[in-house]
């Protein structure tokens, strides 16, 4: 079986020692965690946690399974590439003196559909949002001019089917 | 009136009790109808242990000689009884010694809550005397754990630890306790939890999968079960023998299902697995329908995945959803209890007699009978056989007792010729094989089961490795019968030696003390057998004795058990020597 891009949805309550445990199942079956995302959901109280994996879809449906049963994970779910809408952002911040002279450089940021965020005498920082591949390009480009700092975050994610773990809540409330 | 009225009214809204934290720990256990406890105490526990003093007339502690003792005592105690075991320890390397015990009953499904001591919440990170994080290190052993850091918290954490680890499939709690939490005070109000929001413990039945296993096994023309401990866990053993009755069906069990069927049960055809019997593991790539009934597929029961069963069609009974499909892919999956999953499908059950399919099974069975079993109980050489020791034991015991047997070869002979006549028969470190883990979890099984007979079989590496509980034998008088099968030799290893590595006995040979003038220093009677004409006489005694009594039996030094299925190999291609 081939392996691919799964993003790991994972609802949550939320409490301490509950990232431990999952990043555990990844570690236990030796698989790198490319990115992870912890925050608030469209559930009052409720965690989503969203995790970027390279594995196939045999190990996927495994990893699930392990994550739901941890008492304080809600449901989890997981979805390729295509089944998703994501992005990731990214900070660059570059020497001040390279914004106002290099023209060159307000096109790259133009043209990628960067924006600037802040501007110091010293540095300048882009927010770019997009695809990890967008956000790699652009780096390419500002790299010549010299990066001071770069981060970039993990991806965020909605599925474009409907998840209805609200009302799946609501039934095991019940 | 109004004031007697007035009177009522006041007294039926009791305010709550003020206490502190430690004693809501005791008086929580007093409300989850726990009277029974094994632990050692230590500095960050000791306000607990305070109220252990003032609560003795309710709550018993035994005090082991060592923390693996204590929650391998708990976990002897909970697979007899079926009830929660209770461990407490305390901080630091009270903690990490409960670790193996944690981990074992994780694996093999046992309901125990693990009650540590932690430094003070202000000490926290500061690495503290006997400060070590327990929490992070016992997450993936666990089915749950905590820090409690408020006296606040006791009541309702500790209700919540006793239900997650009874429901559903069990499994070991861990709550780790500050002591400031301990020494804090609460308004104490028990309540029992029922319920948590994100858990579904018992996933519900699908009657259309029972339908569609209750069609395949109709159609089956080679049916043929392995049941595993969650029939024993769920209390499914009748619903079980239903089944097996009503549809003439060949069953095997685990090392784990083992005692949930009786021995002498003309459709129990034995044990599955590395070390298991001849027929089950040859007919397994031989049946048109496997049905697995709370088991999990482990690698020492499968052998080969690539080569497991390919021509059944495979029905999993389970009551977790991560085990389906996990080790082997499923045509039919009914989660659910499997005590209520077998009641719905034993009335959809037609008998399906099949004699040449049974027929097939009495063929190997009887191979088995002459190449191995037969020689290995009457044996034509001096020494002693650790067979015929357990034949022995069956002898006097009439299949009767409670069976806690050691990691290794002690272990395999004493599942594959023990008899039971009862279910929760056998109390072993199935998952982990965990060494040292019998004597210890034969006084937690005696005590959880104390009108039953209670014999612990042993090799003698494993013995050594927790003999100290010994002492925790001589101080509670707990009668339990020991049993050390003794080859100088750390037997397993040394039989996989002699087998894979041209007998380079790598660091197996074992020189060991004289352990009758060692037991008998605890003040427990014991007996040294090395002669076939005593040892009848001598476990006869044994099991007649009122007091715990302890038994070394000196057996042949290289003995192998067979058959075996080797590591990663086909199923199937079992050896019989």
């Amino acid at each position: 079986m081939k392996k691919q891009i799964y993003t790991i949805s994972i609802y949550t309550e939320n409490n301490l020692g509950l990232l431990n445990r999952i990043s555990s199942i990844f570690l236990k079956r030796h698989i790198n965690i490319e990115s992870l995302t912890a925050s608030s959901s469209e559930i009052e109280n409720v965690t989503r946690l969203i995790i970027v994996a390279h594995l196939t879809e045999e190990k996927v449906k495994k990893v699930i399974g392990q994550i739901e049963k941890q008492i304080e994970v809600i449901k989890a779910y997981y979805h390729t590439n295509e089944e998703s809408i994501y992005i990731q952002s990214a900070l660059f911040k570059i020497k001040s003196s390279l914004l106002f002279d290099e023209r060159h450089i307000q096109n790259i940021i133009k043209n990628s559909n960067a924006q600037i965020v802040t501007v110091s005498p010293e540095f300048f920082v882009i927010e770019k949002s997009g695809r990890k591949e967008e956000i790699e390009a652009l780096y390419d480009e500002l790299l010549p001019f010299g990066i001071m700092q770069f981060v970039r975050s993990g991806r965020i994610s909605v599925t474009k089917e409907e998840m209805k773990i609200s009302e799946l809540l609501r039934k095991q409330l019940n | 009136m109004e004031i007697l009225a007035k009177a009522k009214k006041t007294t039926k809204k009791e305010k709550p009790l003020k206490i502190k934290g430690a004693e809501a720990v005791v008086k929580s256990l007093l409300a989850e109808g726990i009277d029974l406890i094994y632990g050692y105490p230590g500095g960050a526990i000791m306000p607990v242990y305070d109220e252990f003093y003032k609560y003795q007339d309710r709550l018993h502690h035994v005090l082991t000689r060592h923390e693996q003792g204590a929650i391998h005592a708990a976990q002897g105690y909970a697979r007899v009884s079926g009830k929660v075991g209770v461990a407490i320890a305390t901080s630091g390397p009270g903690a990490t010694n409960l670790m193996t015990g944690i981990a074992d009953a994780q694996i093999d499904s046992t309901p125990v809550v693990c009650i540590t001591g932690q430094v003070g919440s202000n000490l926290l990170g500061s690495d503290a005397f006997q400060e070590t994080d327990i929490v992070s290190m016992s997450t993936t052993v666990t089915k749950w754990n905590y820090q409690i850091t408020k006296a606040s918290e006791i009541p309702e954490v500790l209700a919540k630890a006793f239900y997650i680890a009874k429901s559903g499939r069990p499994g070991p709690v861990l709550i780790d306790i500050t002591k400031d939490a301990q020494f804090g005070e609460l308004d104490f109000e028990y309540k029992k939890c029922k319920k948590i929001r994100s858990y579904n413990p018992i996933p519900e039945m699908d009657i259309t999968q029972v339908l569609a296993a209750a069609e395949l096994i109709n159609k089956a023309k080679k049916p043929f079960i392995i049941f595993g401990q969650g029939v024993i866990l769920a209390n499914a053993e009748e619903e079980l023998k239903e089944l097996i009755e009503k549809a003439d069906i060949p069953a095997a069990s685990t090392l784990l299902g083992l005692s949930a069927i009786p021995t002498g049960h003309e459709f129990n055809m034995g044990m599955v697995g590395m070390h298991g019997h001849y027929a089950p593991n040859v007919l397994t790539n031989e049946c048109d329908v496997l049905i697995a009934i709370g088991m999990r597929f482990d690698d020492r029961v499968t052998g080969n995945l690539e080569t497991y069963a390919k021509q059944a069609k495979v029905i999993h009974f389970d009551i977790d959803p991560s085990e389906i499909d996990k080790n082997v892919k499923t045509n039919v999956a009914v989660l659910g209890t499997v005590k209520k999953t077998l009641a719905a499908l034993n009335p959809l059950i037609n008998s399906n007699i099949n004699k040449k399919w049974h027929q097939e099974f009495k063929d190997l069975r009887k191979i088995e009978h002459e190449v191995i079993i037969h020689p290995e109980i009457n044996p034509t050489k001096e020494k002693l056989t650790m067979g015929e020791v357990i034949n022995a034991i069956n002898k006097e015991t009439k299949g009767e007792a409670i069976i806690v047997s050691d990691v290794g070869q002690n272990q395999m002979f004493a599942s594959r010729y023990a008899n039971f006549k009862q279910s929760r028969s056998v109390v072993t470190s199935g998952g982990l094989g965990t060494m040292g883990f019998s004597l210890p979890a034969s006084v937690g099984a005696k005590l959880g089961a104390p009108s039953r007979e209670v014999v612990a079989i042993i090799g003698d590496g494993g013995f050594q490795m927790t003999i100290q509980e010994l002492g925790t034998i001589m101080q509670t008088k707990i009668p339990v019968k020991i049993v050390v099968l003794n080859n100088e030799f750390l037997g397993m290893v040394r039989q996989w030696q002699e087998m894979f590595f041209d007998k380079r006995y790598a660091s197996t040979v074992m020189t060991n003390p004289d352990f009758v003038t060692i037991v008998e220093g605890y003040g427990i009677k014991a007996k040294r057998v090395n002669k076939r004409e005593n040892l009848s006489v001598a476990v006869s005694k044994m099991i007649a004795s009122k007091d715990s009594y302890f038994l070394e039996v000196i057996v042949e030094k290289e003995g192998n058990v067979f058959p075996m299925i080797p590591t990663g190999a086909t199923v199937s291609d079992v050896r019989l020597k």
